[in-house]
């Protein structure tokens, strides 16, 4: 079956001729005009609305929006706080980036209706440190914004306010964490907090409830604003609702950026015939469908056994090119949906180096507070590059998924699980390649092979 | 008195056994009160919950119950309510009691998380144990063998940092050896309120340390080290001088101030090493100030008196007493007890200011307190000088009135119980005057001008109870023998209280009690031997209405809102 | 002494404006200081402690946690180099040995003209164009060895006539 069309919904505007991005050309799109509908409706509809729509976290979590807006302690009598999660991180994951650079109008917009309906009266944009045009660009925006009163006290006249900053982050992937983000943005070491008992929801930012949530995620709750909750949940597969952006990287032929309707595409479908398949001459060997933090999968390798459609159980017997990109499909086949980051690795890769780079990334990110991941990460780190640079043992392999299994479940924040999945699923699916490794190092390394660490 | 109104008891089950605890105890603690032992590292009952070190994971479950009716989910292979156990393991130290709360500590999942946290604090630990001072009282060694795997797997390059930094004048950091616990940092800014450690750095390379030309340096640094549940802060003070596995601990009490903090002393062999904080969750909580520790230096050093001197010459304690007898037959006596002396002492002292009919005296001591754990009050005992009667008002620096009396001639002999009275206000001339007999544990311008000299017992040397700030009377104990040629303050005491006239009474704490209970009506029910380690408070309210100096400290607010001073 | 300008003195009291917990400014604060002076050094955390009524110590450990933060001065232009996974197997390794051989300098050294310091960094979100490379505030994709080799032309021509004025 040939892949669907793409739906650019929020990319809408990504790309277009004579598009830029300041508050003119905005309006002239029919920019705002969702934000001027909104702020006349009850707050407490568009959460509804947001609920119905079944939209989930484009962060990485996959965690349903409405249910994260309906968690809000909103009886406390504290502020309530927004923070936009524009630390952008995940390796494999260049979406915001284009959002926030291009048609930052739409990020605000989504913001200023996120924050009406939940009552928020100040938001911070968390914005990752390498972005520093993109901060200006915000900067810019939001002044203009405020110009024309869509932000600031009083907008458009409805007697609610709310004020934006841009808040800079310096060049750690642990601010992706949304208690590690609260922690930074109050001043201090980044350390994520523990749940129990400092959810967001009710301690927060500055022990205030508060919502974290992506860029993209608060773009599409413009849409969902604009066309209904429950229209919006009719895009893409149920459960895996509205469209999100794919970001293919690696070795395929055309790499990019590429929003679709969620589940409606398909592992093959994307690799092969929207990115052009592997590079001349060479074959698919890997791929990470989620960011790096998500299970590898192996070409060749099948997926069998019961899934949910509608209300009965049915049989799938799936290839990797079969798998349907939505979240719930990722996760029962072992890996997950993530951040939409999908890394393809052909058969030039040594996957024992490609890990020794996954594990390099990670153990310079770990934050350090809690011990599995501190140490875990470090000596995961250790043992793969030893094995590349140094003297490889056959038996590497095993004390590799050992490690890792002493970290995944054992930690504060989820970043234990990001660094262990990993090396487990790099042993699991490849450790043929992790025992021969040893030997085959040896070999003279072929031209045009890049090293990875 | 009105009593304290019962606490809310809850249920919780740990490792099958049940158990009623306060609402909101942490699991940890209610886990130890049936014997369990749930291994940490960074927390600590004092300090705020930071759930770092992952030593803690237990399994957690909760009962089920049908979601609709609510009515229990009964386990048809049991009869018993079935547990949802949680899918992953929960820490421990952030969890309190909840009703109906289940705790394994013993399953596989459990054992293996334990397992893998001890290898991966091993794994850049550096093998210091040789030269560590924390050997014997490490936590890393003790759970590495109650919990460790046993062998190690890491055959890579261990991390290397800073050792053998002087944090501070009292305090040395090997940063190797950190486990990155945070209890320090935790400590000096919510305890000492001096907010000057953090950690550098990131990931594995994370360093503590201060802001460099800073120091850790304020009165409560050596805290730090006893909390340090490895050899990353040690005392400067003790580094290399004794194994720990060598020392007897006694319990004591700290005299730097009315606050009376309880402590241990560490001895070997007559000798004492250090001194340690005890825990009295109604006085000090875990901590003392550095200065207190330092005051067992007192046992050798200042100048200490070693020997019965009697108009000029070494004598015994027989001719002592017959020559102060002597003196004090002629009339015209003062006594100058001490709020430094024990309740036994004092009680004492004031026996023979009634033998002797005298007048008895006490020399206050003020400093400032520091809010924490220093009063105002230098003197340990002032309060036991009031219950035992030897004086009803409080004292004042300066003894103008005696030297007055001394003057006029009223006075011809001064009984001085370790008080050095030119440090009251007393001259060179006025000591010359009159006829001293000076039973101290240092040497000063009173025992010089002494007619009569007893070197009598630091209280490292003796038994006794003090009464702090809080009207609580306290227990220490005898940690070393006194030095030789010092006589025990009670045996002196009750010698001269004979031979003043007065009555016969015990020469040691055991014997001398029971005519204290019986005379002394705030302590009138209690007994030496049953004076709990916590202590016991005394009904102060006979004197509630004096003008006590100190200000607020840990565990005390004075009762008046104006304090003379803070 | 701090010698900061005028305006980024003003940039700070403005800055410190938009959080209810002063706490809160340490961070952006900390970007003016560097972009103000090349560098934080121990004057700057006590000045900036100072300024939040914080510890020293509260300033020195967000500092030494941030890798963007630097107490040491760099080379006058900032090359940074992605090392993560899409940059990595498309060459990103290569690349940044290519600007090394260029400027005749190691990693994290400033080259003895003074003129670059090159580094690795971790992924900077644009895998897609991947190798990626940051030269000071601006992204340049696709930076395969050739356009290494250009890039650093580019900025060896900038210098030469940027001595010219100076």
């Amino acid at each position: 079956m040939p892949a669907p069309e793409q739906f650019r919904l929020v990319f809408k505007h990504i790309d277009e001729a004579g598009y830029t991005n300041d508050l003119a050309c905005y309006l002239r799109n029919g920019g705002y005009e969702v934000l001027r509908k909104s702020v006349l409706r009850k707050p407490e509809e568009l959460v509804d609305e947001v609920k119905k729509s079944g939209l989930r976290g484009r962060g990485g979590a996959g965690f349903p929006c409405g249910v994260k807006w309906t968690l809000l302690d909103r009886k406390s009598g504290k502020p309530i706080y927004l923070i936009v999660n524009a630390d952008e991180s995940e390796p494999g994951t260049f979406k915001d980036r284009y959002i926030i650079h291009n048609d930052p109008h739409q990020l605000i917009e989504g913001i200023m209706i996120t924050c009406f309906a939940n009552k928020v009266e100040r938001a911070y944009i968390y914005i990752r440190g390498e972005f520093p045009e993109g901060a200006r660009i915000l900067e810019k925006a939001i002044a203009e914004a405020r110009a024309a009163n869509f932000v600031g006290p009083n907008i458009l006249g409805s007697g609610y306010g709310c004020e934006i900053y841009v808040h800079r982050g310096a060049g750690a992937y642990i601010c992706g964490e949304e208690t590690g983000l609260i922690e930074s943005l109050e001043g201090k070491r980044p350390y994520p907090r523990i749940k129990p008992p400092y959810f967001p929801a009710v301690l927060g930012l500055y022990q205030c409830p508060t919502i974290v949530n992506n860029v993209e995620t608060l773009c599409h709750v413009k849409h969902i604003a604009e066309r209904g909750g429950e229209a919006f949940s009719k895009i893409g597969t149920p459960n895996n609702t509205g469209t999100r952006i794919l970001c293919v990287s690696g070795h395929v032929q055309r790499p990019g950026y590429y929003e679709f309707e969620v589940g409606k595409i398909t592992m093959g479908q994307l690799l092969n015939e929207v990115c052009g398949g592997p590079l001349p001459g060479r074959k698919f060997k890997a791929v990470i469908p989620g960011g790096s933090s998500a299970k590898v999968l192996r070409f060749g390798e099948r997926y069998k056994g019961k899934r949910k459609v509608g209300a009965e159980m049915i049989d799938y017997d799936w290839a990797l090119e079969d798998i349907p990109m939505d979240f719930d499909s990722l996760q029962m086949i072992g890996s997950m949906g993530g951040s939409g980051g999908v890394i393809v690795m052909d058969d030039s890769v040594s996957m024992v180096e490609a890990l020794a780079n996954i594990n390099a990334f990670y153990s310079h990110e770990s934050c350090g507070q809690c011990t599995p991941c501190r140490e875990g990460s470090l000596w995961m780190k250790k043992i793969t590059g030893r094995m590349v640079h140094g003297d490889a043992r056959p038996e590497d392999g095993a004390l590799l998924k050992s490690v890792a299994d002493q970290i995944a479940g054992r930690t504060i924040c989820a970043f234990g699980e990001a660094c262990a999945w990993p090396t487990q699923s790099f042993i699991a699916k490849f450790g043929d390649e992790f025992k021969a490794y040893p030997e085959a190092k040896k070999a003279p390394r072929a031209d045009g092979v890049p090293e990875l660490v | 008195m009105i009593q304290p109104a019962k606490p809310d008891l809850i249920t919780v089950n740990i490792d099958g056994k049940e158990i009623a605890v306060p609402k909101g105890t942490n699991i940890i603690e209610a886990a130890r009160r049936v014997g369990v032992d749930v291994p940490h590292y960074c927390y600590h009952s004092k300090l705020s919950v930071v759930g770092n070190c992952r030593m803690c994971l237990v399994e957690m479950g909760m009962p089920a119950v049908d979601p609709a009716t609510k009515a229990p989910v009964i386990d048809p292979a049991s009869g018993k309510q079935r547990i949802n156990w949680g899918p992953r393991p929960a820490i421990a130290c952030a969890t309190s009691a909840s009703p109906g709360l289940h705790i394994r500590t013993t399953t596989p999942i459990v054992k293996e998380c334990r397992e893998g946290v001890m290898e991966f604090l091993l794994i850049n630990h550096p093998l210091d144990c040789p030269i560590c001072d924390q050997a014997g009282e490490c936590k890393l060694q003790e759970q590495s063998i109650g919990y460790g795997r046993g062998y190690s797997r890491y055959i890579e390059d261990k991390n290397v940092k800073p050792k053998r930094t002087v944090l501070g004048p009292r305090v040395m950091l090997d940063d190797e050896r950190c486990i990155l616990c945070s209890r320090c940092i935790r400590f000096s800014k919510e305890i000492a309120k001096d907010d000057v450690l953090g950690f550098t750095d990131r990931g594995s390379y994370s360093t503590l340390t201060c802001f460099p030309g800073r120091k850790l340096e304020n009165n409560y640094s050596l805290n730090t080290v006893d909390i340090c549940p490895v050899g990353a802060l040690t005392s400067t003070d003790f580094r290399f001088k004794m194994r720990v596995w060598f020392l007897k601990q006694t319990n004591s009490i700290d005299t730097e101030s009315s606050v009376g903090a309880n402590t241990v002393v560490w001895s070997r062999e007559g000798v004492v090493y250090r001194i340690t904080p005890r825990e009295n969750d109604a006085v000090n909580d875990t901590w003392m100030a550095d200065s207190g520790r330092a005051l067992y230096k007192r046992i050798r050093e200042g100048g200490r008196l070693e020997s019965i001197r009697a108009l000029g010459s070494e004598t015994t304690l027989d001719a002592a007493v017959e020559a102060a007898a002597r003196l004090m037959a002629a009339g015209g006596v003062a006594v100058v007890g001490s709020g430094r002396s024990t309740v036994e002492e004092q009680f004492l002292s004031r026996k023979l200011a009634e033998a002797a009919r005298a007048k008895a005296w006490l020399v206050s001591r003020v400093g400032e307190g520091d809010k924490i754990l220093v009063s105002a009050d230098r003197n340990p005992n002032v309060r036991g000088a009031l219950v035992t009667g030897l004086i009803s008002a409080l004292p004042s620096a300066r003894l103008d009135a005696l030297a007055g009396e001394i003057d006029s001639g009223a006075v011809k002999t001064v009984v001085s119980v370790g008080e050095d009275l030119s440090a009251a206000g007393l001259t060179a001339e006025q000591l010359r005057k009159v006829s001293i007999v000076y039973l101290g544990t240092h040497s000063n311008p009173t025992s010089a001008a002494a007619k009569v000299v007893i070197a009598t017992l630091t209280e490292f040397e003796k038994h006794g109870t003090f009464i702090n700030q809080q009207f609580r009377i306290q227990r220490f104990a005898k940690a070393v023998p006194g030095v030789a040629g010092a006589t025990d303050d009670l045996q002196a005491l009750s010698r001269l209280v004979a031979a003043a006239g007065g009555p016969a009474l015990g020469a040691d704490v055991g014997s001398l009690w029971p005519a204290i209970s019986s005379e002394v009506p705030a302590l009138g029910t209690m007994s030496y031997a049953s004076l709990p380690d916590t202590g016991l408070l005394v009904d102060g309210t006979p004197w509630a209405g004096l003008p006590f100096i100190e200000g607020p400290t840990l565990h005390f607010q004075p009762a008046q809102k104006e304090a003379a001073h803070v | 002494m701090m010698n900061l300008r005028p305006e980024t003195l003003r940039k700070i009291d403005e800055v410190v404006t938009h959080y209810p917990v002063k706490r809160s400014a340490a961070l952006p604060i900390l970007h003016l200081v560097q972009e103000d002076q090349g560098l934080v050094s121990n004057e700057a955390v006590e000045w900036i402690a100072a300024r939040l009524e914080l510890q020293p110590i509260n300033v020195y450990e967000l500092v030494t946690f941030y890798p963007m933060f630097r107490q040491k001065p760099i080379g006058r232009r900032h090359i940074k180099v992605c090392r993560t996974l899409s940059c990595a197997i498309m060459g990103g390794y290569r690349t940044c040995s290519e600007f090394q051989r260029q400027f005749g300098t190691g990693l994290g050294e400033v080259s003895s003209d003074g003129e670059v310091t090159v580094e690795f960094v971790e992924c900077l979100a644009s895998c897609g164009t991947a190798p990626v490379v940051m030269i000071d505030d601006a992204l340049h994709e696709k930076v395969d060895v050739a356009k290494a080799r250009e890039l650093s032309e580019k900025i060896k021509a900038e210098a030469k006539s940027a001595a010219g004025t100076r």
